[in-house]
């Protein structure tokens, strides 16, 4: 999500010269994109156990001030329009707000997403001030007991005193951003609450096994039938609530939740991490998804353009095994980056297919042990969380291995990946006329 | 907005973009965005992309469309899309 969890709208308008609707127009790309995040730095005050970057610490290769700023010049070119920006934490590289100051009055919208740790009173002031401003805390628990689990110690308590401030300075309908999870899921209603009392909108997104997301995966994706609750859910409070059109996989439950049913990896969507490496999407951090970096000859927009990647994600993709699937019109076979961060087919089920054929298909993958690790770990080298043993926390670090070389993979090179809408996808809530 | 009906903006009003409104020409037509309600729209052709663009230098919505080469029988469906980025304040009606 993005700024654009609000509705675009197509004017109904005049006679269209090409045939075909915008949607499939979309699928050939954009001369830029719509949905740009920029994750400004992996360095992070928290170590959430799901980081979907495996943030932590710094990167010495992080691009420069100046080397940020002509990432802004040229996105200035280029008319996109706003920034996601995330991390790690963001608000703690020591520029940030000049970047933000920069963009702004280079007109480059900015949205980003934050753990809370910086929002004192005196910058909640400042932002309320701006049009060109957004600000997503990012909250995984209603309790503070739901929240530290998956967030860390004092996680919860930051985010609160963050949001009061930004009440306090009188910015209404700042984001709130949960990862919907095994245990926060039960607490729906209660986020809905907190949302309302500090004049914010409340934004679910799917828990993606991307970053330190593929180690907790197991034991925090929703169960089957927190899915359908989910569904319930969203189909009773849809209109208030941001999704992002993360949960298009759960429309085979019923009718099709709002949104656009096209997979915006490389197409509208994309992803320039800390050193200037562009991917197809934020939770596809992985080689296979690279498409090139900022620092090359051509910047960002010849990646954007003219790299090899895009311009393959950019042919008109089928769908593989769930074709013959009465709900691939709208579910289309899942996110891409769950497949391949689980190790299923790209054009196959989604592991969180609503039928069940996920869990079969994972069931055969864990006998074959072929996942692949997502590139980049920068965790901090004790992380705590969740216990692998799937017993509650009791005190003390749990100290996650590093990651090993990536194992070869046995999967379906993605040259045709699922066409579905996403998280990350400002088209959310779209309904193509 | 004052002269919003149901067929769309009035042909004989003088119309611009909001101030705060960007577009970005694309392969299909063009994209705006529009920086104080955050919201995107899509104008699905080339034509309409340059009737929008010519709304601020032109006397009146009508002469607009004229300049773009817009034949009589396709002007409601001008008209009505013109309407629909009215109402999210994409074009604003301004005094000729
Ligand atoms: S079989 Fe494929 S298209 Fe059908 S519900 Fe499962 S993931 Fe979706
Ligand atoms: S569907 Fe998955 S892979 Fe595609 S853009 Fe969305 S999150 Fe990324």
């Amino acid at each position: 999500m993005t700024l654009l969890d609000a509705r675009p709208e197509a004017p109904k308008p005049a006679p269209p010269p090409q045939p075909g609707r915008l949607v499939d127009l979309f699928e050939y790309g954009l001369d830029s994109p719509i949905c740009l995040t920029w994750e400004l730095t992996y360095a992070c005050n928290l170590s959430c156990v799901h980081c979907l970057s495996s943030s932590g610490r710094r990167d010495p290769r992080e691009l420069s001030t100046e080397e940020c700023k002509a990432v802004i010049d040229e996105l200035e070119r280029m008319q996109v329009f706003y920034v996601n920006i995330g991390g790690g934490e963001p608000t703690v590289r020591s520029d940030f707000w000049e970047l933000v100051d920069y963009a702004t009055a280079h007109k480059v919208g900015v949205k980003f997403s934050t753990n809370g740790v910086k929002i004192t009173p005196e910058v909640a002031q400042k932002l309320a001030g701006s049009d060109y401003v957004d600000v997503q805390i990012s909250l995984d628990g209603a309790t503070a007991e739901v929240n530290d689990y998956v967030r860390g110690p004092g996680s919860y308590a930051t985010a609160m005193r963050a949001m009061q401030n930004m009440k306090d300075a009188g910015f209404t309908g700042f984001k709130i951003s949960v990862v919907c999870t095994r245990q926060n899921i039960p607490q729906l209603d209660e986020f809905k609450a907190i949302a309302d009392e500090y004049g914010a909108q409340l934004r679910l997104t799917r828990l993606r096994p991307s970053g330190r997301g593929a180690d907790v995966w197991d034991e925090l994706h929703p169960l089957p039938e927190q899915q359908r609750e989910l569904y319930d859910w969203l189909v009773a409070h849809g209109e208030g609530v941001l999704t992002g059109d993360s949960f298009f996989h759960l429309s085979a439950y019923g009718s099709a939740l709002p949104g656009l049913n096209l997979c915006g990896a490389g197409r509208v969507v994309c992803l320039i991490d800390p050193i200037g490496d562009v991917y197809a999407c934020p939770f596809a951090i992985h080689d296979e998804f690279l498409a090139g970096n900022v620092r090359s000859e051509g910047g960002f927009q010849e990646v954007w353009r003219n790299s090899e990647l895009f311009t393959r994600l950019r042919t008109p993709q089928s769908g593989g095994a769930c074709t013959s699937c009465s709900f691939f019109d709208t579910c289309k076979g899942g996110c891409m980056a769950a497949k391949f961060f689980t190790g299923l087919p790209l054009d196959g089920p989604d592991p969180e297919c609503v039928r069940g054929f996920g869990e079969e298909a994972l069931e055969k993958r864990k006998m074959d042990g072929s996942i692949p690790k997502p590139d980049g770990d920068h965790s901090h080298s004790t992380v705590r969380g969740p216990r692998r043993d799937g017993r509650p926390i009791a005190t003390g670090l749990i100290t996650t291995k590093k990651r090993g070389i990536p194992i070869t993979l046995s999967l379906t090179r993605p040259d045709r990946p699922p066409v579905s809408a996403c998280e990350e996808n400002p088209l959310a809530g779209f309904t193509p006329n | 907005m004052s002269r919003l009906n149901p067929d769309g903006v009035d042909l004989d009003t003088a119309w611009d973009l909001h101030p705060q409104v960007s577009v970005r020409p694309e392969p299909f037509g063009a994209l705006l965005y529009h920086f104080g309600t955050r919201k995107l729209s899509f104008l699905k052709d080339r034509t309409l992309l340059a009737v929008v663009q010519s709304l601020a230098s032109a006397p009146s919505v009508r002469v607009a469309c004229e300049t773009a080469g817009i034949a009589a029988a396709d002007l409601p469906r001008y008209q009505q899309a013109l309407g629909t980025l009215a109402q999210s304040s994409m074009v604003v009606e301004r005094s000729s």
